[in-house]
C-alpha cells in the first residue's frame, strides 16, 4: 500500500512542474531568458537544459545538506551552491561549442538569478529528502524547457523560416522579422500565455459543469 | 558621437539597448512591480543605487580576480557582491530613510534576484570598461531602467479602468504591452551611430 | 518536547556553525569549479583555436599555415596574450611564401560593435575579404552585412594602398551610397541598411590606417616567417 502512494507521488512530483506549476507560465518565473534566448529553437533548447542542469544539481546538494545548513544563512548558501553549479555550466557549454556559447551570450551566467532555481532550493529542496528533490526538479526543467521551446519554435518558425536550423519554407518566404526582436519575444509570449488562461478556463469550467451534472442528477 | 564617448555609454544603457526592453534584464520586478506608480518609481530609483555600488565593487572584484588570474571565481563572486550590496541598501534604508524603507516592503530583497544588476556586473566587465566609463554605464542602466518601469507603470494604471478580456487579464496585458513599448524603443537605435 | 529543541538554535547565536557551514560550501564550490575549469581548459582553447583557424582561412584562401604576430613599439614579435599591441595573422602556402595578412577591425554599428576579421594582400596592397565575427545587427536589414553577396564583393579587391611615405591609405577606405561606388577604394553600401555598411567602411579604414603603414616595415621579417631571428628596430 505505502509503495504505491509514494509511486503516485513521484509522478506527480513530476509533472507537476509540466502543467500545474509551470515556472513560465503559470508562476511567471525565470522570464528574463525566456524572453532573450528564444529567438531560435536550437538556443531555447540548450538554455532549457543548461537550466534543469543546474536546477538538479543544485537542488540535490542543497537537499544532501538541507540538515545541515543554518536557517539564518540559507540563502547565501544557496545562492553559493548555484552559483557554483552555473559556472561548472558555463564552462561545459563552452568546451562543447563556441558557437552555441557565443549564441547563448551572458545569460549563461545569468541562470544564477533566475528565481526559479532559488525559488525550488527554498521552497522544496530545503524540505524534501533527495529523489524526490531531484525528480522534481527535472519536471521543473522539463515544463521551463518545454515553454521556452514553445516560444522558440514559435518564433525561429514565423521569424526566419527554419526549424532548428531546417529551411522550411524556402528562399521566397518574407520572414516576420519582428518574431525574432526583443518586442516579438514579447508579443509571443503573452499570445501564448493568452492560450494556455484559456485551455484553463476551459478546463476549470467543464469541471464545475460536470460537477453540477452530479450534484442535480 | 565616439562609442567610447561618456554620452554615448550612457545614451546606449539608457535607450538604444534598453536593459529592459531591448535587453530582456530585470523583467522580474518590471512585470511585478510596476502595477502602480507609487510602487514602481522608487523601486527604479533603488536598483539604480544597487546598480552603481554593485559596479563599482564589481570593478574593483574584477581587478583583483584578473591580477590572481582565478576568473573561473567571477560569477560567484559577483552574485556575493550584489547580495550584500542589496542588504547594504536595505540597512541603510531602513536607517536613514524608514518612511522608504517601509514603503518598498518586500521589493528590496527582490533586487537581489533581479537580472539586470549581474548583468550590468557582467557586462561591463565584458565591454572592458574603465571605471568612469562602468560608472555611467550604471547610471544610464539605471536611468533607463527606471524611465521603463515608469512608463509601464503608467500604462497599466490606465488599463485598470478599461474592460480586458478575462483570459487577457494579468500577465498577458502586461507582456502585450511591454511588447509594443519595446518595439516603440526601436525608434531609439542607431542614435549616437551616425557619421 | 521538541519545542526546546527548536527554540535552543537561536538562542544559541550558532555563529560558529554557520560560519562552519557556508566555509564548508564554499570550500567544496571553489573546490568544484577549479576541477571542471581544468578539466574544460584543453577543449575550450581548442574550440577557440580551431574558431580562430576558420575565420583567417576565410579571408586568407589557399593558407595552409598561419602564424599569429604582435605588432607593439615599432617591432614585430610571436604573439603574446599579455602584450598589447596589433595583433595579427599571416597565411602561408605549402612553400611557405607569404600569402596575406588577416587583422581584426571593429567599429559601432546599428545596434551594437560589430567585430569583423578582414584579409590583406601584400602584393597589390588591397584587401582580399572580410568575415563577419561578431554583430548584433537587425535580421533582414543590417545583417545583410553577412548574407549579402553582392556586398561581398566590394571586397573581393578593395584598394587599401599606402601614400609614397608610407603613413597613411593613399585613399581612405570610405562606404558610398548604394550605387555611387566609383573607385575602388569605395565601399558599395547595402540599400536599406546605410548605417551598418557604414559601421563596416569605418572598421576597415580604422584598422588599415592604423595597421598598414606599421606592417610595412616589417613585410620582409613576415615573408621569412621568423621574427625572432631578424628583430627590427
Amino acid at each position: 500500500m505505502k509503495q504505491k502512494q509514494d509511486e503516485t507521488l513521484t509522478l506527480n512530483v513530476f509533472t507537476e512542474g509540466l502543467w500545474r506549476e509551470n515556472p513560465v507560465f503559470v508562476m511567471l518565473l525565470g522570464m528574463c531568458p525566456v524572453l532573450a534566448v528564444s529567438n531560435t529553437g536550437f538556443n531555447a533548447l540548450a538554455m532549457g537544459l543548461a537550466t534543469t542542469f543546474v536546477l538538479v544539481t543544485s537542488g540535490a546538494i542543497v537537499s544532501l545538506l538541507r540538515n545541515i545548513i543554518p536557517k539564518q544563512a540559507r540563502i547565501a548558501t544557496y545562492i553559493i551552491i548555484i552559483a557554483t553549479f552555473v559556472t561548472i555550466v558555463d564552462y561545459l557549454i563552452q568546451a562543447i561549442s563556441l558557437e552555441l556559447y557565443n549564441a547563448l551570450g551572458a545569460f549563461i551566467q545569468l541562470i544564477v538569478v533566475n528565481c526559479i532555481i532559488l525559488g525550488r532550493a527554498e521552497a522544496y529542496a530545503s524540505r524534501q529528502r533527495l529523489v524526490k528533490t531531484v525528480i522534481n526538479a527535472l519536471g521543473m526543467g522539463a515544463g521551463f524547457t518545454l515553454a521556452l521551446l514553445c516560444l522558440g519554435i514559435v518564433r525561429e518558425v514565423l521569424g526566419a523560416g527554419s526549424l532548428f536550423g531546417i529551411d522550411l519554407f524556402g528562399p521566397r518566404f518574407e520572414p516576420w522579422v519582428i518574431m525574432i526582436l526583443p518586442a516579438g519575444g514579447f508579443i509571443v509570449l503573452s499570445l501564448l500565455l493568452l492560450g494556455f488562461n484559456w485551455i484553463n478556463q476551459r478546463i476549470s469550467a467543464r469541471k464545475e459543469e460536470t460537477g453540477t451534472h452530479h450534484a442535480a442528477g | 558621437m565616439q562609442p567610447d564617448s561618456l554620452s554615448f555609454i550612457f545614451l546606449n544603457a539608457a535607450l538604444i539597448n534598453n536593459f529592459v526592453l531591448a535587453l530582456f534584464l530585470g523583467l522580474c520586478p518590471f512585470l511585478g512591480v510596476s502595477a502602480k506608480l507609487e510602487t514602481a518609481v522608487p523601486m527604479g530609483l533603488a536598483t539604480c543605487f544597487v546598480m552603481l555600488v554593485s559596479s563599482v565593487c564589481a570593478y574593483g572584484i574584477n581587478l583583483i580576480l584578473t591580477s590572481f588570474h582565478i576568473e573561473f571565481l567571477r560569477l560567484i563572486a559577483y552574485i556575493a557582491v550584489i547580495a550584500s550590496a542589496a542588504q547594504l541598501v536595505e540597512m541603510i534604508l531602513k536607517k536613514f530613510m524608514p518612511g522608504l524603507f517601509r514603503a518598498l516592503g518586500i521589493y528590496l530583497p527582490l533586487i537581489t534576484t533581479n537580472c539586470a544588476i549581474l548583468g550590468l556586473a557582467l557586462f561591463q566587465t565584458f565591454k572592458q570598461y574603465d571605471f568612469v566609463q562602468s560608472l555611467t554605464y550604471a547610471i544610464g542602466a539605471g536611468a533607463g531602467f527606471t524611465l521603463a518601469i515608469t512608463i509601464m507603470a503608467g500604462l497599466r494604471e490606465r488599463t485598470e479602468l478599461a474592460n480586458v478580456p478575462n483570459v487577457a487579464k494579468g500577465a498577458a496585458l502586461s507582456l502585450m504591452i511591454a511588447g509594443l513599448l519595446s518595439l516603440s524603443f526601436m525608434g531609439f537605435a542607431g542614435l549616437g551611430g551616425s557619421l | 518536547m521538541t519545542n526546546q529543541n527548536e527554540e535552543q538554535s537561536p538562542q544559541k547565536t550558532p555563529t560558529l556553525p554557520m560560519i562552519a557551514v557556508l566555509g564548508g560550501v564554499a570550500m567544496l564550490s571553489g573546490f568544484l569549479v577549479v576541477l571542471v575549469f581544468q578539466l574544460t581548459k584543453p577543449y575550450i582553447a581548442e574550440n577557440q583555436r580551431r574558431a580562430t583557424q576558420e575565420a583567417v582561412s576565410k579571408v586568407i584562401p589557399d593558407a595552409v599555415v598561419q602564424k599569429q604576430f604582435l605588432i607593439a613599439d615599432g617591432e614585430i614579435s610571436p604573439f603574446d596574450k599579455d602584450k598589447k599591441g596589433l595583433s595579427i595573422f599571416a597565411g602561408y602556402d605549402a612553400g611557405g611564401a607569404l600569402l596575406g595578412i588577416a587583422a581584426p577591425a571593429n567599429a559601432q554599428g546599428y545596434a551594437d560593435m560589430i567585430t569583423l576579421l578582414y584579409g590583406y594582400d601584400h602584393t597589390c596592397e588591397c584587401i582580399r575579404g572580410i568575415r563577419i565575427l561578431k554583430m548584433a545587427e537587425t535580421p533582414g536589414l543590417g545583417d545583410m552585412i553577412k548574407l549579402d553577396p553582392q556586398f561581398q564583393k566590394n571586397f573581393v579587391r578593395l584598394d587599401a594602398s599606402l601614400n609614397k611615405e608610407g603613413s597613411a591609405l593613399k585613399n581612405p577606405i570610405v562606404t558610398v551610397k548604394h550605387g555611387a561606388k566609383k573607385n575602388n577604394w569605395e565601399i558599395d553600401a547595402i540599400s536599406g541598411a546605410t548605417i551598418s555598411s557604414r559601421a563596416v567602411g569605418k572598421a576597415l579604414n580604422k584598422s588599415a590606417q592604423m595597421l598598414l603603414p606599421k606592417l610595412r616595415p616589417h613585410l620582409p621579417t613576415l615573408r621569412s616567417g621568423q621574427p625572432d631571428l631578424a628583430k627590427i628596430k
